[in-house]
């Protein structure tokens, strides 16, 4: 059942993926990346990270690709649907991705990997040990995170703030 | 018998197992159930709309003061149907231009967007669809669909209002987002879980008489994120027609119906079980079947609240809606989440812990209030407004 | 039968974080609007974080690091979409376009 699920989820994270960077318009593009990031937490939810399954879809649906939407839509005017998707190097990129997915591929599966098939932690053990990480051996990356986060948001503030001439 | 009755609900679903189980395999009997809780869930939103459109425009008409639907029915109460059996024999208009399958997908996200907020509301003990230990958090990532939903709608119908009206839409819900997840974060500090069965059984006083700033900040944020009046400008009839679903007619503009009146509803069960003690009532423990109907009471009474607010209440403009939600809930949630956390940190008893929190909400209160009417003194006073005309 | 019954091996998961990583490198090198760019990188990240995660799962079970480098990386990757979309959009405002070639005044 496992397998199962994982291929028809890993499936369709995949070719929504290769939808994302193909598809002409951008627009269904990002719609295709909210498909892509369904896919992902699901496979999150696969390995009992539930936690990091439902941070997935608040930040990254909710969130990101809500701004790359606002992105596009304010940026439409200029968007020729009959434009070129991709730059002149794109053969040349494509041969490189698949070859480097070929070698990736190639270490993964010649390692020796030596997985334990521990039980996950309860979900609910497991939000109450990642709270207390953070704010523990993690504290200083934690506080870290939220500076780069008040600063990424004042610095988005004033670049693409409207300015007054 | 009584003893069957005073649990009735969850003696009902042991009586209905066991009979499946005399005639199916284990396996298929839960499948089964699955299935029924999945029905029932997702039947809600089409029942809160039948219920909730007549509620709505009967109490509206009081407050307007008229009497509301009266044809259909006694008291108009199958005004709803009438209006459902007329939205289904309506012709089905896709728009010159329209991104088609995003047009017709988008009515079909909203409804199930709406339909899965009740997979985590508990009706009462035990009665919940499942009890996921990050319950509330699912709660607003839920809500995220709503969002990509409405864009969807925006974007495809290839309409400057729907697109306008999309656009308002981002920003609300982004901005409002903000303050609901503060406030919904204290209430896991308090409860010591996010599940939202756990809440409620933390909730030994409604959490809404320790934080009056959380709930006034859900509630407000709450039916912004629904986008009902004053915060309905994202279908603002007189400025952009009706916003994001102008384009729609027949069965899609009935799910985008049915997605409001389902998330209401939805709204005002969270707000229930987060704030106002869910199904706990006088006698809740003892006799547990009493527990749905206090759930269905305090929710409705949360509807009549939303409903009485629309009724009275002018629409607000866009800056002025995005600053109130900016400048006066995140900080009044935030200094509520950080008196909060210091108050459950000191050892006294619970009871001085309780008193605390409610002497810091209503100092946040006041403040908040104070400076709200300082700024529409000087706003007043900058636009030559007399002050005794413009209550904001 | 064995595609219901065994877990799955971690060499999938791991995979699929290749696949995953190499589409969005290809979209984040190929693609000419600015947006398509940040998409791609977007899809890198996530390929990342499902790297870390499967890992957790497998190998690191009983500490959470896995989980708070996942965390970390979103928490990256939100402030890294909201200043890469400001800049986009300030320059579409200052310049008219979006085209990453079109956006050359640094070449010497």
């Amino acid at each position: 059942m496992q397998q199962l699920m994982f291929i028809v989820i890993s499936a369709v994270t995949l070719i929504s993926a290769a939808l994302v960077v193909t598809t002409r318009s951008l627009f269904r593009s990002a719609l295709w990346l909210i498909l892509t990031f369904f896919g992902i937490a699901g496979l999150f939810i696969l390995l009992h990270a539930e936690f990091l399954a439902i941070a997935q879809i608040l930040i990254y649906v909710g969130a990101i690709s809500t701004l790359i939407i606002f992105a596009i839509m304010l940026s439409r005017g200029v968007m020729d649907p009959n434009a070129r998707r991709f730059n002149d190097q794109w053969g040349l990129v494509a041969g490189f991705a698949a070859v480097f997915f070929v070698l990736l591929t190639a270490i993964m599966t010649r390692v020796p990997w030596q997985t334990t098939m521990a039980p996950a932690p309860m979900a609910a053990e497991a939000i109450q040990l990642l709270g207390r990480e953070l704010v523990t051996p993690y504290a200083i990356p934690f506080e870290v995170a939220s500076v780069l986060l008040v600063v990424a948001m004042i610095g988005a503030i004033i670049v693409a703030r409207e300015r007054e001439s | 018998m009584f003893d069957y009755i005073r649990n009735f609900f969850v003696n009902l679903g042991t009586s209905w197992t066991n009979w499946l189980n005399s005639f199916l395999p284990e396996p298929a009997v839960t499948v089964v159930n699955f299935l029924v809780i999945g029905i029932i869930l997702v039947m809600m939103p089409v029942i809160a709309t039948l219920t909730l459109t007549w509620m709505e425009r009967k109490v509206i008409g009081r407050i307007q003061n008229r009497i509301g639907p009266n044809r259909v029915g006694p008291w108009g109460i199958f005004q709803a149907i009438a209006d459902a059996v007329k939205m289904l024999v309506k012709e089905d208009i896709v728009p010159d231009g329209a991104d088609r399958p995003v047009f017709n997908l988008a009515p079909i996200l909203i409804a199930a967007g709406a339909a899965l907020l009740w997979a985590v509301i508990p009706f009462g003990r035990g009665m919940v669809g499942a009890d996921l230990n990050i319950g509330v958090i699912y709660l607003v990532a839920v809500g995220s669909i709503t969002t990509v939903a409405v864009i969807m709608a925006g974007w495809a119908s290839n309409n400057k209002f729907a697109l306008i009206g999309a656009f308002r839409v981002v920003a609300q819900l982004l901005s409002y987002e903000v303050p609901m997840i503060l406030s919904i974060a204290a209430v896991a500090l308090i409860a010591g879980t996010m599940s939202t069965m756990g809440v409620v059984e933390a909730q030994q006083v409604p959490f809404a008489l320790l934080m009056p700033v959380a709930f006034i900040a859900y509630f407000v944020a709450g039916s912004a994120e629904v986008g009902r009046a004053p915060f309905d400008l994202l279908e603002a009839d007189s400025e952009i027609v009706a916003g994001y679903f102008v384009e729609y007619s027949g069965l899609k503009f009935g799910w985008f119906y049915i997605a409001e009146y389902g998330n209401l509803f939805a709204i005002s069960a969270i707000a229930t079980t987060l704030f106002l003690g869910g199904w706990r009532g006088p006698f809740s423990h003892e006799v547990p079947a009493l527990g749905p109907l206090y759930f269905i009471i305090k929710t409705i009474l949360v509807v009549f609240l939303l409903m009485w607010i629309r009724g009275t209440w002018p629409r607000f403009r866009i800056d002025q809606m995005l600053g109130f939600a900016w400048k006066v809930l995140v900080p009044a949630t935030l200094a509520n989440l950080l008196w909060v956390a210091v108050i459950l940190k000191l050892p006294v008893p619970q009871l001085v812990q309780w008193v605390l929190m409610l002497g810091g909400n209503l100092l946040i209160i006041f403040i908040a209030a104070t400076m709200l009417g300082r700024a529409a003194k000087r706003y007043a006073e900058a636009h030559n407004l007399n002050p005794a005309s413009s209550a904001v | 039968m064995s595609l219901f019954t065994n877990p799955v091996p971690l060499t999938w998961f791991l995979i699929v974080s290749a696949a995953l990583f190499c589409i969005g490198a290809f979209g984040a090198l190929a693609r000419r609007n600015a947006v398509g760019v940040l998409m791609g990188v977007e899809l890198m990240l996530n390929a990342v974080n499902i790297n870390l995660i499967a890992f957790w799962r497998y190998v690191g079970v009983a500490q959470m690091t896995g989980q708070v480098f996942a965390i970390f990386v979103i928490t990256v990757a939100a402030a890294e979409a909201a200043v890469g979309l400001a800049l986009i959009i300030s320059i579409y405002r200052q310049r008219n376009t979006v085209i990453v070639e079109e956006i050359d005044t640094m070449k010497g």
